[in-house]
């Protein structure tokens, strides 16, 4: 992180050395590539780049790989913890392992796998991103989006009576014994983003520390499948989905064996 | 029954055997033998009729051995750890039956894109739906063809005893390594739970490529990392890709045929049967050379690559075939493509069964009365 000495000009921003330079295929506004960074720039600071394997899962997070330079698996639909268990179980729990999924592939057709790896007392780390829609396919409705969110299968806007009503996961998986550690964070402006990485980092030290499973809901902009700017994306996020998901730590059973 | 068509030497290399023993045990706990002596020590399962034996004994057995066993909460959640966990470098599997095959196989075709060394023990029973919890063979199309999207394929391998069970289970291992690919150990219910002798000496099979490709870190590999994705958007890939998966498959049509033969060398009428199905059909054409009828057995042991050859070779011989196997009519496909109508080919299915509910089966007489019949 050392400030390169060679440019003149004010330092405002720095690589971390494990993002891969390359074209982004992320529309302009989405957070992924802002998560993405976050992880790097964690995995650096607890030096597990060499033991830490990724799994992503169906949708946006997919390509993950092509800019995070660790071990990677992309999972089917859902299936990220699934593959996960088996990835840390090949290595008898001594490697660090992290799924990232988005709403649409963990909150619907994954529920089960993310309730039964935490039930089955799996040591994982889950970073869900939540952008109340499913981003890659165009914009349909998902299970976390929100009540009167228009999508492309709401198009009068998601009425609880025909829809049903928005799913809280990291509110959700609080009940289940050994999960340790349940936040919900945003990036929409830097006292969040930096809260986010805060929460990924204590998340993946619960990991390493042998404490249990780890969860951080990151809510998270989604332009192209809102029909919004990238601005009025973030300024959504603070005005409609905080009051439906509200940011906080649900579950923090790690005790002073993980500083916050 | 003697060991009779399978030549073991032809699969045993020379080595020590580590160890011997003779037991009494049934095809399912020869499955886990099997597996355990191939190194195997990651088992994923979930319960279904008929292999519940199966993922019990391993619950029970691989904590022991220093192993893994997970109870997963779906045969989908099984088939994903097993990608998982192979992905990783280990030798795993899981078994199940017919239904919980139908659930893995979305990722089954994921293991197959991205090449990756997998075994399976699909122990069959009657479908279709959720069927019947007693034996069948009606996963055959599912098993040869690939059940999942995409057009991959598998070596699928029909033991049709408990020794064979054992010896196939650890060869399936061996060729999942040395392939990339997905070896699925199709049984049945009969094959599963009934009782025989197994001589218990693993096979040295030679060595198997270093997985240097494995998921364990970047640390283990100097740096280098490695990424599985089965999404095969990047451009000009895709073809490319297929093209290798094609030279793949066509080298394993070349070079695993396997298949096992009784009096097929002069015989009139060649009953062509697999796994559990073809020791009934033994029988058969055991009481018709008593009884001075020219019949032969030809079983295929490997269902894909299918022997085709062999089969059309024989069918110069023959005057008759007769495909017997317990469903209405899968692998009888194969024998047609192999043949075409070089001679004429009859069928004995699950509708010669003797009972009319689910415990039926097809006896040795009903064979042999039904061929006749036809002849």
């Amino acid at each position: 992180m050392a400030v390169r000495e060679e440019v003149q000009e004010k330092l405002v921003g720095f690589q971390p050395k494990l993002v891969i330079n390359q074209p982004s295929h992320y529309c302009p506004g989405c957070q992924y590539g802002l998560l993405t960074r976050l992880l790097a720039e964690v995995i650096e600071e607890l030096d597990i780049e060499g033991d830490i394997i990724g799994v992503s899962a169906v949708g946006c997070s997919i390509f993950t790989h092509a800019y995070l330079d660790i071990d990677f698996i992309d999972a089917l639909h859902g299936r990220a913890p699934e593959v996960a268990s088996g990835v840390k179980a090949a290595h008898f729990g001594k490697k660090t392992v992290f799924t990232l999924q988005g709403d649409g592939d963990l909150a619907a057709i994954g529920m089960g796998d993310l309730i039964n790896a935490i039930a089955r007392g799996e040591l994982l780390t889950t970073i869900f991103l939540n952008n109340a829609n499913y981003g890659t396919t165009g914009g349909q409705m998902a299970p976390t989006t929100i009540i009167g969110q228009k999508s492309t299968t709401t198009p009068r806007g998601r009425d609880p009576e025909v829809e049903g009503y928005p799913i809280h996961v990291a509110e959700l998986i609080t009940s289940l014994q050994r999960l340790v550690y349940s936040a919900r964070c945003a990036m929409n402006t830097v006292k969040n983003v930096r809260q986010t990485k805060k929460a990924i980092t204590k998340a993946l030290r619960i990991q390493m520390e042998g404490l249990g499973y780890s969860f951080v809901e990151v809510l998270s902009a989604c332009p192209s499948g809102w029909k919004l700017s990238p601005l009025d994306s973030l300024k959504w996020i603070e005005e409609k989905m905080m009051s439906e998901y509200p940011l906080g730590v649900f579950k923090d059973e790690t005790g002073d064996a993980v500083e916050s | 029954m003697p060991y009779l068509f399978y030549d073991v030497s032809r699969l045993r290399h020379r080595g020590i055997p580590k160890m011997t023993e003779t037991i009494l045990c049934t095809g399912n706990r020869a499955v886990c033998y099997g597996a355990i002596d191939a190194g195997c020590r990651h088992f994923f399962g979930y319960p279904i009729t008929p292999q519940n034996d199966i993922p019990e004994y391993m619950s029970d057995e691989l904590p022991k051995l220093g192993g893994i066993y997970k109870q997963t909460e779906s045969e989908v959640s099984s088939i994903n750890m097993v990608y998982g966990a192979v992905a990783a470098g280990v030798r795993a599997m899981t078994s199940t039956s017919s239904p919980g095959f139908s659930l893995m196989q979305e990722g089954i075709s994921g293991i197959a894109a991205a090449e990756l060394p997998a075994v399976l023990v699909d122990v069959q029973r009657g479908g279709p739906g959720l069927g019947t919890t007693q034996t069948a063979q009606m996963d055959y199309f599912q098993a040869t063809k690939g059940g999942g999207h995409g057009g991959y394929h598998q070596i699928v391998l029909g033991p049709h005893s408990v020794q064979e069970t054992y010896e196939l289970v650890q060869m399936a291992f061996h060729l999942a390594d040395v392939y990339r690919i997905m070896v699925i150990v199709l049984m049945d219910a009969i094959l599963g739970q009934m009782v025989e002798q197994l001589k218990r000496e693993p096979l040295d099979l030679g060595p198997v490529p270093e997985k240097d490709w494995a998921l364990c870190g970047k640390s283990a590999k100097g740096g280098r990392r490695d990424v599985f994705s089965t999404m095969l958007l990047s451009p000009g890939q895709y073809i490319p890709y297929l093209g290798k998966m094609q030279d793949k498959y066509e080298k394993i049509e070349r070079e695993e045929i396997r298949w096992a033969g009784l009096f097929h060398d002069d015989a009139d009428v060649l009953l062509v049967s697999y796994g559990s199905t073809a020791r009934i059909t033994l029988e058969a054409v055991a009481r018709a050379r008593k009884e001075s009828r020219k019949w032969g057995l030809f079983r295929p042991i490997s269902l894909w690559p299918f022997p085709q050859e062999a089969l059309r070779k024989a069918a110069e011989v023959c005057k008759a075939m007769v495909v017997v196997e317990d469903s209405m009519g899968q692998m009888i496909e194969d024998v047609r493509l192999a043949v075409k109508d070089q001679v004429p080919i009859h069928f004995v299915g699950t509708l010669k069964r003797h009972l009319e509910g689910p415990g039926g089966m097809i006896f040795p007489d009903q064979v042999y009365e039904e061929v006749c019949r036809w002849l």
